[in-house]
């Protein structure tokens, strides 16, 4: 299993993701954002970070890079993409998921431990957890407060895709909740939260290498 | 080719929360002083984005930034933009 972590001017969790899906069993590769494609790969991970310094939006810079036009073709071929806080925010501008990151609502920027409910985990990201587990994951975003309109909110809901949900209040504003949500097809999937800091006992925990066990499991291209 | 000077405003929706406004709407309100006598409410912050467009008309240079304006300065899902045009003065 191959995995592609791609590298955007800003991004900062991009090591972190590498050593995560490496420790998982992919074989993992940088990507430059100039390049122009990320072929054949079982998954590609949009990283944390501040890619061109959050300027104008969050993600919107990341979002016309050279490598996003292939990014989308990928995904619409059915290859996992998995977009972790600001690969998160960079997905939803590009529109492989709805609705968008605004700033917490609180307006600071947070950097804690948070509680997650696990909502769905019969995904190819979560197959490792149990549905209702609860996990502990850091969360570091200053634009995180999740936002969809009403139909889409419905949506999103009804059709199972709130995958991740804080299970306290949560802290940045989000509606319902909500800190990682998957598209339709079920291979595109945008979390807040930083599964790939929590892999390894000597970092104070492992509740996020079940994303990327489950992705190494069940993440083939249907 | 005319040359004109174009500002892109860009806003939150009305539905949309600002925080940013709020908190500077608070700070207004707590200066009693500076704003006494005035009443101040639904404060939003939004931005500025201007440039200068070269075209051959006025309404198509508006109806290019336009087009910008939705695909890049401005996210549908959270806010909204107005474009305005004016040609720069011949020097």
């Amino acid at each position: 299993m191959r995995a592609a972590v791609v590298v955007f001017p800003g991004s900062n969790c991009d090591r972190d993701a590498l050593r995560a899906a490496e420790l998982a069993g992919f074989d993992v590769r940088f990507v430059w954002h100039k390049e122009s494609a990320v072929d054949g790969f079982d998954l590609i991970v949009l990283p944390g970070g501040f890619s061109f310094g959050d300027y104008l939006r969050t993600g919107a810079i990341a979002r016309w890079s050279p490598i996003m036009s292939d990014v989308v073709r990928q995904a619409e071929r059915g290859v996992m993409v998995l977009g972790i806080c600001n690969g998160f925010q960079i997905l939803t501008e590009a529109g492989l998921l709805p609705g968008v990151l605004l700033r917490n609502k609180g307006l600071l920027f947070l950097s804690e431990d948070v509680a997650l409910r696990v909502e769905n985990a019969s995904t190819a990201f979560t197959s490792a957890y149990k549905r209702g587990q609860t996990i502990r994951l850091p969360i570091a975003h200053g634009d995180g407060n999740y936002y969809v309109d009403a139909e889409g909110l419905k949506r999103l809901e009804g059709e199972g895709r709130v995958v991740f949900r804080y299970a306290d209040e949560p802290p940045n504003g989000a509606l319902n909740g909500i800190a990682g949500i998957i598209n339709e097809r079920g291979n595109v999937l945008g979390m807040m939260p930083h599964p790939e800091r929590h892999c390894e006992d000597i970092l104070g925990s492992h509740d996020g290498k079940g994303v990327f066990e489950s992705l190494m499991k069940d993440g083939v291209p249907k | 080719m005319p040359k004109f000077n174009v500002s892109v405003t860009v806003m939150f929706r009305p539905n949309i929360l600002d925080p940013q406004g709020a908190a500077v709407e608070r700070a207004l309100k707590n200066q009693a002083g500076l704003a006494s006598g005035v009443s101040i409410s639904n404060v939003r912050v939004g931005k500025v984005i201007s440039m200068t467009v070269e075209g051959s008309d006025e309404r198509g240079v508006q109806e290019r930034v336009k087009a910008i304006a939705d695909r890049i300065l401005a996210n549908p899902v959270m806010e909204q933009y107005s474009v305005e045009v004016l040609e720069e003065s011949a020097k």
